[in-house]
């Protein structure tokens, strides 16, 4: 057994680190700021072992469970804090502190000399905190206090340089269109909460994780079976409404890749492991409630579906390096929540904890190419393999990764995800289960294709100048690029601090699939077959009777071969003669015409978002609607009000005659009115 | 003599001195019905001190004179308004040559 | 029995004075009937044993204020308009009636919890010897002969209360006093006379 302490210390580390950065750090000692990063990290180490030791108690078959404690009670509802550790947290604490902990150690690298660095690491501290807060909170109410919180940290560290108007746009952006999914939560949680009564009748309280676990159960299965029908439906699809935002689910999705306008490792950290996993992780979490709404679970399969096809498209036209991870991370949640929808628990959550890994990799990789060519714009780079060879490496070993070769991480999850896919497709002839399998192998063909372009225009052929290049193009056409870009080109590898965790990024890249496999074998290194997927099933209610799915040679053949298509063509198309000059011609890509023009303007959905919904519709149906409630309505109330007190107040006058004795008059007689009140009441004796 | 009837004599004398001070409309009046009040209050005071126990027996028989002391009070107060309330009377009359109440209406609105 | 006709003679005296004093047309006349309510109203509180407070409201009110009132009838030479009545004489009347009528009620149906006899002498002399001691013979007087209690009527006195359990109201009479004193001079000098 564990004491509460110890696990509460895991999230309370990161807690004080950002108290004593933001109030001691950075108001005393600023010119040490460095200080405050080595404050984090070794917060972050010792939080990282002791979620290493919490999962090896929860892996040897320890159930932990903790008291909550009482924090509100209103009514029949009951506001708790609490833990909650099953194997899923155990996983994503590892996930979380050991991925923000090498962003932290690359930070110091990537971020020096930057005039805010104690601010930087008071956010990360923050936002790190907040998303252990999320993957250990036991109320649904405590949850949402820490999904918030990480939504502000993320609002915060996207526009970390907020003199930018591009980085405040871009953080303005990320915390409304993630607030617009938020309200469906908030809904979902007033829902509960109305619930509470009929949940205290049999001793449950409607914002207990576990009890809403309980209260989704059929009867059969020993539950309460007190939600269902509409109420279920809507209650889910409210919190997959929250999840689809933080999780950049289509259309909820325009945020992320703006999110690029942070600092390259608050990418890393918000699309590996803390923001976007958040969402994906609240369906996990509250799975056993979504698995009994068959509708919920198509809908967030075909969600899931599209968005991995849709934001691999996407990933296809882009030139910004990081932009094209972005479109990449989202189309791999894509894949996540389509496997949630599908009942594949298990290879969703495995692949979220692989994706953390190779996804930061490739973010940091991503970081390091950026401090050597000064730009992000890929149209710019080129032949930094010789230079970079360490980035490289990494990067290939990522991206490889990535679009699920064989003996890398990425491919056994994403493999477990296909498999699951392929067995709903051949339930029926033409189901859901087909759709979601399809596009999700044309997801890989897309995500092959674009991870070959992405290396091929920054690693392969010339060297096209860099950031000086763009800024002096972007001069000759009028444009101010900002300091997006700067002009400091030094072609060498990143310095120490920003390659080590690379090297373990890679590592763990390459080696982490295997705490699921090799799959067709019965042990290796005493990790028995499908431990991972089997282990984080365990956190589910018996009665759903998930069980792991036996490798398929055929999907991984399907999906190998679909991936080598993929990158031969992406290899055929950038690796020819165009990019071995430092002048290339058109990007291949835009010979794709109208397809092109959609893409590149991403499916006109910030379009229709910014100039039809909020213009036209919101500023001029709502507003004006609003505006004429307010000019005739409330103004008129207001003004009515104002008029009829001046003409009362004017009949009032007529009572000040100025006579002081009709005043005393009137004085007497309210006394005499007391006074008989008072002898008739006859309580003076 | 009885408390009774001290009280009624001092009720009506307040009531007395309440009538003139309504119905009087010369200012000068209607502080002498003013002080007539008062006095009625101060014959109130001194009657229930000392005709109702306080608790004076069982504390301190100094208390008994609690009355008496309002009544310094009200005198010292009382002094100190017609005091001043003369000077304001002659203050306007200088202005205005009249000490009518019923001409001074500028509380009127 | 002397009591009791020194009683209802001050009663006529002081009704009757404060009727005049209301009801008069000349003012000189008001002021003067209130002087003679004055030394009514100072009749009764050494009918009451109060015999310091009577000396004090001879003192303050017929001595100082009645000549008050005096300067500024005279000062005032509204003297020849007289004491008109304003236009509300009904109210006037029937507002001052009705309390009285409620007042009394109040009066006579009370139960007035009134002190034992065997203490009146006890308080009375305590009340009349407000200030200043009490001899020997005043106590064989009023048969009080316990010396305990001869002494605690000899320590209660009226200074005791307002230097002590009052003092705080009363400097707070000083400082009103004060300020009545610059405020009349003020308001007195006027405008002109800077």
């Amino acid at each position: 057994m564990i004491s509460e302490w110890l696990v509460w210390s895991v999230f309370l580390l990161p807690v004080a680190a950002f108290i004593v950065i933001s109030l001691v750090v950075r108001p005393l000692f600023n010119r040490y700021a460095v200080v405050s990063g080595l404050i984090l990290i070794v917060c972050l180490t010792i939080s990282f072992l002791i979620s290493v030791y919490v999962l090896a108690i929860v892996a040897s078959g320890v159930n932990l469970v903790f008291e909550a404690h009482d924090w509100l009670i209103l009514g029949s509802a009951k506001i708790s804090i609490g833990l909650l550790v099953d194997s899923v947290t155990a996983i994503m604490l590892v996930v979380v502190t050991g991925v923000s902990l090498l962003v932290q150690i690359y930070s110091l690298g990537y971020m020096k000399g930057d005039p805010s660095f104690c601010r930087y690491y008071a956010y990360m501290a923050l936002f790190t905190a907040s998303m252990i807060g999320v993957v250990i909170a036991v109320n649904i109410v405590q949850l949402y206090a820490f999904w918030e919180l990480v939504g502000v940290s993320s609002y915060l560290l996207i526009g970390f340089w907020h003199e930018r108007s591009s980085a405040a746009a871009a953080a303005k952006k990320a915390f409304i269109i993630t607030r617009i999914g938020d309200v469906g939560f908030l809904l979902a949680i007033v829902y509960l909460f109305v619930q509470s009564d009929s949940f205290g009748a049999i001793g449950l309280n409607s914002l207990h994780i576990p009890d809403i676990w309980i209260a989704a159960q059929p009867l059969a299965a020993g539950g309460a079976a007190l939600l269902g029908g509409t109420g279920l439906l809507f209650l889910t699809l409210g919190i997959f409404a929250g999840a689809a935002g933080k999780s950049g689910q289509f259309p909820l999705h325009t945020w992320l890749p703006d999110a690029m306008e942070g600092p390259t490792p608050v990418s890393a950290l918000i699309h590996a492991a803390t923001m976007v996993a958040a969402g994906v992780f609240l369906v996990a979490r509250l799975y056993p409630v979504f698995e009994q709404s068959s509708d919920t679970m198509l809908i967030i399969a075909i969600i899931g579906a599209v968005t991995a096809f849709v934001a691999a498209a996407l990933g296809l036209v882009m030139n910004d390096i990081k932009r094209v991870m972005a479109y990449s991370t989202v189309s791999q949640l894509g894949y996540m929540m389509a496997a949630l929808g599908l009942g594949a628990f298990g290879p969703a959550m495995f692949h979220l904890f692989t994706h953390a890994f190779f996804k930061a990799l490739l973010f940091l990789c991503a970081g390091s190419v950026n401090h050597a060519a000064g730009t992000f714009n890929m149209q710019y780079m080129g032949g930094l393999r010789k230079s970079m060879p360490i980035t490289y490496v990494a990067t290939i070993i990522g991206a490889l990764s990535l679009v699920g070769i064989i003996p890398f991480a990425g491919f056994w999850s994403k493999d477990e995800i296909l498999m699951s896919a392929n067995v709903a497709s051949n339930l029926t002839v033409i189901s859901v289960g087909t759709i979601v399998f399809i596009l999700l192998l044309a997801g890989v063909f897309l995500t092959a294709l674009y991870s070959a372009r992405m290396i091929h225009l920054t690693f392969h052929g010339q060297f096209r100048g860099g950031g000086t290049r763009e800024i002096s193009d972007a001069e000759s056409r009028g444009v101010d690029l900002g300091p997006n870009v700067s002009s400091h080109v030094h072609l060498a590898e990143s310095p120490i601090l920003m390659v080590v965790p690379l090297l373990i990024l890679s590592f763990l890249t390459v080696t982490v699939g295997y705490i699921s496999n090799p799959q067709w074998v019965k042990s290796v290194f005493g990790i028995p077959k499908h431990w991972i997927t089997e282990f984080l099933i365990e956190s589910l209610p018996a009665y759903l009777n998930m069980h792991s799915l036996e490798f398929d040679p055929l999907v991984a053949v399907i999906s190998t071969v679909i991936v080598l298509i993929g990158l031969s063509i992406g290899s055929w198309v950038y690796l020819g003669s165009r990019y071995a000059s430092p002048n290339p011609s058109e990007d291949p890509i835009s010979r794709l015409g109208p397809l092109y023009v959609i893409l590149s303007n991403k499916y006109y959905i910030d379009y229709l978002y910014e100039n039809i919904i909020v213009r036209k519709l919101f500023y001029t149906a709502i507003v004006g609607i609003s505006d004429a409630f307010d000019k005739y309505i409330v103004d008129g109330v207001f003004n009515g009000l104002g008029i009829a007190s001046k003409k009362l107040g004017r009949a009032l006058t007529m009572l000040q005659t100025g006579q002081v004795q009709l005043y005393t008059i009137v004085a007497v007689a309210g006394t005499i009115i007391l006074l008989a009140i008072y002898l008739a009441s006859g309580s003076w004796n | 003599m009885s408390l009774e009837s001290l009280l009624a004599i001092a009720a009506i004398l307040f009531c007395i001195g309440l009538y003139g001070a309504l119905s009087r409309s010369n200012v000068i009046a209607v502080f002498m019905s003013i002080e007539i009040m008062f006095n009625a209050v101060n014959l109130t005071f001194v009657a229930f001190g000392r005709y109702i126990t306080p608790l004076a027996f069982d504390v301190n028989l100094g208390s008994l004179l609690t009355g008496q002391v309002f009544v310094i009070f009200v005198i010292t107060v009382a002094a100190a308004e017609i005091a001043l309330g003369l000077g304001i009377v002659l203050a306007l009359y200088r202005s205005t040559n009249s000490i009518d109440l019923s001409q001074i209406v500028r509380l009127k609105h | 029995m002397i009591h009791d006709i020194a009683f209802w003679s001050l009663s006529v005296i002081t009704i009757v004075s404060a009727i005049g004093v209301v009801v008069t047309k000349d003012l000189f006349r008001s002021a003067l009937l209130l002087a003679v309510f004055f030394v009514g109203i100072a009749g009764f509180f050494f009918l009451l044993s109060a015999e310091f407070l009577a000396v004090v409201q001879v003192l303050i009110y017929v001595g100082a204020i009645s000549i008050l009132f005096i300067f500024a009838v005279m000062l005032t030479s509204d003297i020849q308009r007289g004491n008109p009545a304003n236009r509300m004489q009904v109210v006037a009347m029937v507002v001052p009636a009705l309390l009285l009528v409620a007042v009394l009620l109040g009066v006579f149906t009370s139960q007035w919890v009134e002190l034992d006899a065997e203490v009146q002498d006890t308080v009375d002399l305590v009340h009349t010897r407000a200030v200043g001691g009490i001899s020997e013979s005043e106590f064989a007087a009023a048969v009080i002969d316990d010396e305990f209690s001869q002494k605690a009527i000899q320590e209660a006195d009226i200074a005791d209360l307002l230097v002590g359990e009052y003092v705080l109201a009363f400097e707070g009479v000083s400082v009103l006093l004060l300020g009545a004193l610059i405020g009349s001079l003020a308001l007195a000098r006027g405008k002109g006379s800077r």
